[in-house]
């Protein structure tokens, strides 16, 4: 195990599997940076710091540093992966997906069942996302409730350097087309990462990030941080909860949800995208559904409002999910009566 | 065309007022006091207030993530806008938009934009609407500018938006401010025309025209042609490139490792657009160094003015999130 940042925890497993296999590319705007400069090619080396030092190891046909071209990257990234090659794309904001829709809802995630199964597309779409800098209505949403929407997309949301690694290492192995979510507030976080240069982490299966018996929290990426801070919080008063940290909400682990929920009765479900059509939702009707008999309290949804992202620093906080918010969410559940 | 003294004088203080914001927001923002991602227009003022100084309330802007030069040169009002850069209810977007998405309708700014390439087709969007209501008594159309960097003229939008104009005549001016840089990266590798935005331009069908941004007559001039045509109901569309300077990094906190040695020196030394300016017209006995220091200690007061106003604006309660999602729901 070694201790680092979940963005080297990126950065180091693009690069161990670029080493590994020649068919993965990387391309994104300003990935290598600097290019056509006085600086330089690798004179910024991505923005955050995700791509530093590829460009100058593979050279300029497996590190593509693109114009500002969204739909053109995007596409791409199909058409390479059609093609036989393994790209890991990186769209800078995740809020551009709007500039690039098309490509990815249309094309990438249809490929291989219009095709009749006949073609892999073994792209994978990276895409900083999330709240928390301030940085206003298009450059802090939360994108997981479209692309778990695409049948044909697996959607990962990594919490931690560790899964950071093992899931983007699967991502990038895998034979579907996948949309891997970081969460930007993520990046500086550090944590043990495994050695082995084939560690990965199947999808589809959640982690217990906290174990409790009163009640299940259900969280991914940057909320499962809160989430266990609500925890911990909740145990200094003796409630226990299961927190779950879905690590792909396609595939997602029902399993892991509704085992949980069958013991504690009671469901705090986070998300941060806004509450209509979510994660949040999808995920509070499976449990509806599927463990109605077990619940003792209604289902209870942490989420921003039906809102866009704001600017002013106390607009953001007012939007954003909190530890304080899911901890008052789970003692609702356990004062219903 | 000669421009009259009371011209000049508005030209400058215009350029200084952008040029004082913007210095002033990148002290302040190293405080830590500015929240969020701001892009600064130091270097460029030329061009915003070359354009903006032709146009009228009926004529429409759409800017970039580089806005406040735009927004200042189309009449924004400088509190509002530093109210809203802090984040402040009083701001011109109640602290919802921040930098980013600064926008006064009623003064025919329609946004800043935090998406490169977003903003040209809404461009051709306002144009179309100037087109349907027809010129006024005196024939000419009112105009709809997008201003684009060199970055967006990568993108589709940008293309699109281009060709759509073309197609439907509409009364659009698609201004392109080459400052040499698409965020990290040189204008030589991502624009395949390397250093010629116009020819794309052209090549979707306008009359464009080129000139040097740093240079505000020569801007102010260029454009006075440029509005001209367009304005003139029939003829469409067109687009002018100019050629200018970002003395800052694309981001507030940028490094510029990218940048040469000397280089940004040497652009403050030869390419600052309101020191050519103003040796310009003190060479030419238009106006003296004396009206244009007076003019400088204004636009600094005026900006200090703001920023004391911002400081001690009011902050937005948490339930304002919930406002202006809808008119009605």
């Amino acid at each position: 195990m070694a201790k680092m940042m979940y963005r080297d925890a990126i950065r180091n497993t693009i690069f161990q599997e670029m080493q590994r296999d020649e068919r993965v590319v990387v391309l994104g705007e300003d990935v290598v940076g600097g290019m056509g400069t006085a600086g330089g090619p690798e004179a910024i080396g991505g923005i955050w710091s995700t791509s530093t030092g590829l460009y100058d190891a593979f050279g300029p046909d497996r590190v593509i540093d693109t114009p500002i071209s969204e739909s053109a990257i995007m596409g791409a990234a199909g058409g390479l992966a059609l093609a036989g090659k393994r790209p890991v794309a990186e769209i800078m904001f995740a809020d551009f997906i709007g500039v690039c829709m098309d490509q990815l809802w249309n094309q990438i995630a249809k490929f291989r069942y219009m095709f009749g199964g006949k073609s892999i597309c073994p792209a994978v779409i990276r895409m900083p996302c999330g709240a928390g800098y301030n940085a206003a209505a298009q450059h802090s949403q939360m994108i997981s409730q479209f692309v778990t929407n695409m049948p044909g997309i697996k959607v990962v949301m990594p919490a931690t350097p560790e899964d950071a690694c093992g899931l983007l290492r699967q991502a990038i192995r895998d034979d579907d087309p996948v949309v891997f979510l970081e969460h930007k507030f993520l990046y500086g976080t550090s944590g043990e990462v495994p050695d082995d240069p084939d560690f990965c982490i199947p999808f589809g299966h959640a982690r217990l990030a906290r174990a409790g018996q009163d009640a299940t929290i259900v969280a991914s990426g940057m909320m499962v941080s809160y989430a266990e801070t609500a925890a911990d919080d909740l145990a200094q008063d003796g409630i226990g909860c299961d927190v779950i940290d879905l690590r792909t909400t396609s595939p997602l682990d029902e399993e892991a949800i509704l085992d949980s929920v069958e013991v504690t009765g009671r469901a705090v479900v986070v998300d941060e995208a806004p509450p209509r059509c979510s994660l949040a939702t999808d995920i509070s009707s499976l449990i509806a559904q599927k463990a109605f008999a077990s619940l003792k309290a209604p289902i209870e949804m942490v989420t921003p409002p039906h809102t866009p992202v704001p600017f002013a620093r106390e607009l953001e906080s007012a939007y954003l999910p909190s530890p304080a918010k899911i901890a008052a969410a789970v003692r609702k559940t356990l004062e219903y009566r | 065309m000669q421009l009259n003294r009371e011209a000049l004088t508005r030209a400058y203080r215009q350029m200084k007022l952008i040029r004082e914001f913007e210095e002033r927001l990148h002290e302040e923002i190293q405080t830590g006091e500015i929240a969020g991602f701001t892009h600064l227009y130091c270097g460029q003022e030329a061009v915003a207030v070359g354009v903006c100084e032709h146009l009228t309330e009926r004529d429409k802007i759409v800017s970039t993530h580089r806005g406040h030069g735009h927004c200042l040169a189309k009449g924004c009002d400088v509190d509002g806008m530093m109210k809203e850069i802090w984040g402040s209810q009083e701001g011109l977007c109640n602290g919802k938009g921040g930098s980013m998405h600064i926008a006064d309708i009623d003064k025919g700014m329609l946004g800043a934009n935090g998406i490169v390439g977003a903003g040209a087709p809404i461009a051709v969007g306002a144009a179309l609407s100037n087109k349907i209501d027809g010129p006024d008594e005196k024939g000419n159309l009112a105009v709809s500018i997008a201003f684009s960097g060199d970055g967006a003229c990568n993108q589709g939008t940008t293309f699109e938006a281009m060709n759509l104009a073309v197609v439907t005549k509409a009364p659009a001016i698609f201004v392109f401010e080459n400052n040499h840089y698409s965020e990290h990266t040189g204008v030589d590798y991502a624009v395949g025309t390397r250093q010629d935005i116009a020819s794309r331009a052209e090549a979707f069908g306008m009359k464009v025209w080129r000139a040097d941004g740093t240079d505000f007559f020569a801007v102010h001039d260029t454009f006075r042609e440029v509005l001209e045509y367009v304005r003139t109901p029939g003829n469409g569309p067109a687009a002018v490139e100019f050629d200018t300077e970002r003395f800052f990094g694309h981001f507030e906190g940028d490094p510029q490792r990218y940048r040469g040695d000397g280089e940004l020196d040497r652009l403050r030394a030869e390419r600052d657009c309101l020191k050519i300016f103003r040796k310009s017209v003190t060479g030419a006995a238009l106006l003296e160094d004396a009206d244009l220091d007076r003019i400088d200690a204004d636009a600094l007061q005026a900006i200090e003015d703001a920023v004391q106003a911002s400081r001690a604006a009011a902050r937005p309660a948490p339930e304002n999130v919930l406002d202006n999602v809808y008119i009605s729901y």
